[in-house]
């Protein structure tokens, strides 16, 4: 059987992208006004301001920079205009996405001021605006469009059914040759073995432990009390939920029965490959798909219990549940309802296949749940201070 | 309508998908074979807690997922709830 189609955009380095941003990119806070100002001025350019960009250093400052290169070089993204208090750190970022072949210009404040900086910016979106509506989609293979997952305000029904119809998803998904990526590595805590195990090759496994025992000596720094009081938390185990074993074996559902990852990557970092990758990751939502999408991801996966509401300014994030009051009394924010699981009613085969269903219409340019309401929720990580 | 589902084969507890109470005969799915499974409940289970489908033993593992949830501090016997006061994890 031939893999599904998609009429998606590819691009210039051969990437295959489901959205056609035009995106305003500032370097720095000092920057997000005139980003801010320019996607005013040329409607349909999208700015996405953030908090740092100012004296970071060493491996923090290498974060940082992967994560603007990757945001602007993400398949989803037509185009980008950089604007930044100074030129050499803009033009760092400037060359970093025009190695994909896409256009992007940069602009730096000083010795022009703000508004010369907007006008000129402008007039620079607005080209590329021109040029890319009218790029056209293209037919691409499922396989070539990159899905990340994790979940967020979990409960009893992910563990049972949201993440199991992703991970039946993500199984069939690798076999059809895709690239897909999971982390949220203090979410493994506990089923840190299994994982282990799921590895392709030895390497895979000595590199996930690596990142693993990286976290584990960093929560270790910081912890001010025993995070074995939190873990489960309260509401988990009021939920239903006994050990951290069982929380963390419920997350894992996440990637299927059969897939093993074949390797493990650092934050922000692309893979290199097709397969399914572990990527170190915090369990925030909002950090940890920032990440996915500077990593080269342009579709998210995300089963929600509770009710998580984030979103993703250029990585589409679609959202599963199996609580039936969730997809009820929150159903604004879910693309996928899956709890006719717990009534016996639905297979996980069977849900695995209507989330790849909702993944090929999100290709095809269906808006999820967050697109439409403006969840554009864009947050670098950050690994200290500031100098 | 069923009222717990078993992850898969070799599953040593299900999990309540509506209220249970003691004394009930439950009817159970298995999620990998979709096999029916029934147990007669000794136990109130709330929602989205677990009932065992089979006699536990202390120091017996709890099996979910296929995978070892923890160990048995006080015997669990088929039909009990299971849950913190006789589940304890084997990390710390």
């Amino acid at each position: 059987m031939s893999n599904p189609k998609v009429m998606a955009y590819r691009r210039e380095n051969g990437r295959v992208g489901i959205r056609n941003h035009v995106v305003i990119l500032p370097l720095d806070d000092l920057s997000n006004s005139a980003c801010e100002k320019v996607a005013f001025n040329i409607k349909g350019c999208k700015a996405i301001p953030h908090a740092y960009g100012r004296l970071q250093f060493g491996e923090d400052l290498a974060l940082y920079f992967r994560t603007l290169i990757g945001t602007g070089a993400n398949p989803n993204v037509a185009a980008v205009v950089v604007i930044g208090i100074e030129p050499e750190w803009t033009k760092v970022i400037v060359e970093g996405i025009a190695k994909t072949g896409k256009p992007v210009t940069g602009f730096g404040i000083e010795r022009h001021g703000e508004i010369k900086t907007v006008e000129m910016a402008s007039w620079k979106a607005k080209e590329y605006m021109h040029w890319a509506s009218e790029l056209k989609r293209e037919e691409c293979d499922l396989s070539e469009v990159w899905v990340s997952t994790k979940c967020g305000e979990s409960d009893t029904t992910s563990g049972l059914a949201s993440n199991p119809s992703v991970g039946n998803a993500f199984d069939k998904l690798v076999a059809m040759g895709a690239t897909c990526s999971f982390g949220e590595t203090s979410e493994i805590t506990g089923g840190e073995m299994v994982v282990k195990e799921r590895a392709a090759t030895p390497k895979a496994a000595e590199q996930f432990m690596a990142f693993f025992d990286r976290y584990a000596e960093m929560i270790d720094r910081n912890k001010t009390d025993d995070l074995s009081g939190s873990q489960p938390t309260k509401g988990n185990i009021a939920g239903g939920l006994t050990t951290i074993e069982e929380k963390a074996f419920g997350n894992i559902q996440k990637i299927g029965k059969n897939c093993r990852y074949v390797g493990a990557l650092d934050k922000a970092v692309a893979p290199t490959g097709p397969g399914l990758w572990y990527m170190d990751s915090s369990s925030a939502a909002a950090e940890a798909v920032t990440l996915w999408a500077a990593a080269g991801f342009v579709a998210h996966f995300f089963p929600t219990g509770q009710g998580n509401i984030i979103g993703n300014p250029i990585e589409p994030v679609i959202k599963l549940t199996a609580n039936p009051r969730t997809a009820s009394d929150m159903s604004e924010h879910i693309d996928y309802n899956c709890s006719a699981i717990l009534r016996g009613e639905m297979t996980l085969d069977e849900s695995g296949d209507n989330l790849i269903n909702m993944l090929i219409r999100t290709c095809e340019g269906r808006l999820t749940a967050q697109e439409v309401l403006g969840h554009e929720e864009f947050v670098l990580t950050k690994l200290y201070e500031s100098a | 309508m069923i009222q717990f589902l078993v992850h898969e084969a070799g599953d040593t507890v299900g999990v309540a998908t509506v209220v249970i109470k003691a004394g009930e005969t439950i009817k159970g799915l298995y999620m990998d074979s979709q096999g029916p499974v029934e147990v007669v409940t000794l136990d109130d289970i709330p929602l989205g807690h677990k009932v065992a489908i089979v006699d536990h033993m202390v120091e017996d593992s709890v099996i979910k997922y296929g995978a070892d949830i923890g160990r048995v501090v006080q015997t669990i016997k088929k039909g009990g709830h299971v849950h913190t006061h006789n589940l304890k994890t084997r990390r710390w």
